[in-house]
């Protein structure tokens, strides 16, 4: 390791400023950082001492997701080999096939390998697109307002790909991530200023722009032809009974084995990647905390005011919880360092308030089955506000109690 | 023309638009571009308006009390509002029915009422008519350039006539929904004063507070 070190700092004086490569510091302190601890310290205050830096936190969720991969790939890959043997379909065409069939896999959907390189070859050119097409945006931001390319991208690149449903078209993954990374983000001055989750914006771009391709029954599983709801839209027409009718019960819909994006089905697998990351720090407990509140205040409030022509109103909260993206939005997107609440209390209200929202546009609303992106944007945008009253409050009292012991 | 007159109508068109430098008249800007024929007749309607108003509140300028001149300024907007809209029902009926309420409400529109305010109170009538025209192509300018972005990729089409064959008819374009919904028209126009504003950084504005670097200069 030692002579990449050196390899490194020789090229360094090319990099710096008067170098012969000045402009292009961003991608070599891109390289560098990423191999290497920085060697900077801050020199001016506030003084933060915390081994806890930008990478590793975004590094430790990273890790946090690999359940969450791991069971994508799985899922993806086990819904495909069960349409394909109801259909009779002996193997699939394209490149996919070609690879399967050369490596003679097959398609038995009883066998874990078998399903699992059948999702990772859905898996993969999704997530080459996404880090190939933000990756491009990343470094022409940080090239040309010289600032850093951030690891941040790193998160946002693994989040957006894990929240696609697997047959999406790639240049719409292209133009998602661009929209995500360039309006969600950069635009407001990268990482760290932006008040929107980058990876959520690009799908709700991708959600409002191409609806036919992120919606609907016929995108989620991976093979031609075939129409498959979601558990969670299936319940908007005919609440609960229509899930296990469907021949999902609630353990399937928890371990994952149901349709959905590719990293959105398993609520296991969210939940222990969630562990991880609240038992390190790196996402709030509060807010998650918050947002299971929420819901199960909202959702036991409808279940008792309940509905006789919408079926949804008796959805228990631990369906809420199993279905659609809430598991992972709130493990992975809500707790979002740099969009959620800032101040601890306001992180329960924001919590609070993606829990509340979610439920409301899962069963009022008509318009849209899934609530969980569009509830934590709009929690989003409210953070800033919810911090200002939390400071607000908090001046308050300290002057009150001043005043009370002057007097 | 003179100088000074050329000056006055193309001043708004780049260097000082209503829309994207003053941001004003936002509203009707997002609600009418869907498609380039109503963002057309919605710019039509708002220079007839804005030019008329200026030259009857700059012919009356020395006449008007200044306790009630907002509302005298009102008065004469409305009147061609309204003669504007039964012209517009008169002779493109199927296109006025889908600009709606927004024909009746261009006597909201901050342009209108600022240029009043600000030109046409001061300045001749000429002038101030002048004014108005200049003002409302600016408005128009960026009024078409949105409704053009907007129909094209979120239909394919400009003035309704095919350009991209989208998927549905058999073509190979997939419409982008999204540009058909009104908040596409934010992007489009912030993505309009980021690149005006990068070609002409004058029309910057002051940062509201610097941030420190974490760093100290010589180590960066």
């Amino acid at each position: 390791m030692s002579g990449m070190r050196a390899f490194l700092d020789r090229l360094h004086p090319h990099f710096v400023k008067g170098g012969r490569f000045e402009k292009y510091y961003a991608i070599y302190e891109m390289v560098d950082t990423f191999l290497y601890t920085p060697s900077d310290v801050t020199t001016r205050a506030p003084h933060v001492r915390d081994a806890l830096d930008v990478k590793r936190l975004m590094t430790y969720v990273v890790l946090a997701t690999i359940p969450v991969i791991l069971m994508s790939w799985y899922n993806t890959g086990y819904q495909a080999n069960l349409a394909m043997t109801e259909m009779g379909v002996a193997e699939t065409s394209g490149w996919r096939g070609a690879v399967i069939g050369m490596l003679n896999i097959g398609y038995s959907p009883d066998s874990v390998f078998a399903a699992m390189f059948h999702g990772f070859l859905y898996f993969l050119p999704i997530y080459i697109v996404t880090l190939a097409a933000g990756g491009i945006c990343e470094v022409i931001f940080a090239t040309v307002r010289g600032h850093e390319v951030n690891e941040g991208f790193l998160v946002t690149s693994m989040l957006y790909t894990l929240i696609m449903p697997p047959t999406i078209p790639l240049w719409q993954v292209a133009l998602g991530i661009i929209f995500g990374v360039v309006i969600g983000k950069e635009v407001f001055g990268g990482t760290g200023k932006n008040f929107l989750n980058p990876a959520l914006t690009g799908r709700a771009f991708l959600f409002f722009a191409y609806p036919a391709q992120i919606s609907g029954d016929s995108v989620w599983t991976a093979v031609e032809g075939f129409s498959g709801a979601t558990a969670l839209s299936l319940s908007a027409s005919g609440g609960v009974e229509a899930i296990t009718a469907s021949g999902v019960s609630w353990m399937n819909a928890f371990l994952g084995t149901i349709q959905g994006s590719l990293g959105e089905t398993s609520a296991l697998a969210c939940l222990i990647g969630g562990v991880f990351l609240m038992y390190t720090g790196v996402a709030n407990w509060r807010i998650v905390a918050g947002v299971m509140m929420g819901m199960v205040v909202t959702s036991t409030l409808l279940n008792l005011v309940g509905s006789d022509t919408n079926p949804m109103f008796a959805m228990p909260w631990y369906w809420h919880l199993v279905v659609g993206g809430f598991a992972f939005g709130m493990v992975f997107m809500a707790t979002d360092p740099v969009s959620a609440a800032m101040t601890n209390l306001g992180r329960w209200y924001f919590g609070a308030l993606i829990g509340f929202m979610v439920v409301l546009i899962r069963v009022v609303n008509p318009a849209f089955p899934e609530g969980m992106m569009l509830a934590i944007l709009f929690a989003n945008l409210f953070a800033p506000l919810i911090d200002y009253f939390v400071v607000k409050s908090n001046i308050k009292r300290r002057e009150r109690r001043i005043q009370a012991s002057v007097q | 023309m003179s100088q000074l007159t050329k000056e006055i109508v193309t001043d708004p068109l780049v260097d000082n638009n209503p829309i994207v430098l003053q941001v004003l008249g936002i509203c009707s800007a997002l609600a009418v571009t869907s498609n380039l024929k109503t963002a057309l007749l919605m710019s039509v309607a708002v220079i007839a308006v804005v030019s008329f108003s200026n030259l009857f509140v700059s012919l009356i300028r020395t006449q008007i009390p200044s306790s009630v001149r907002i509302i005298v300024q009102m008065t004469i907007i409305a009147s061609l509002v309204i003669v504007v809209d039964q012209l517009l029902k008169a002779f493109a009926y199927e296109t006025s029915k889908q600009l709606s309420v927004f024909v009746g409400l261009i006597i909201t529109n901050c342009i209108v009422m600022g240029r009043a305010e600000a030109f046409a109170m001061k300045n001749p009538p000429f002038a101030s008519f002048m004014d108005g025209l200049g003002n409302g192509l600016g408005y128009s300018l960026i009024l078409i350039l949105v409704g053009i972005v907007r129909e094209l990729l979120g239909a394919g089409s400009l003035m309704g006539v095919t350009i991209f064959q989208t998927v549905n008819e058999g073509g190979w374009y997939v419409a982008n929904g999204l540009m058909l919904l009104p908040p596409s028209a934010f992007f489009v126009i912030g993505l309009l004063i980021w690149a005006l504003r990068t070609w002409k950084p004058v029309q910057q504005e002051a940062p509201d507070f610097k941030i420190l670097p974490s760093h100290s200069e010589e180590g960066a």
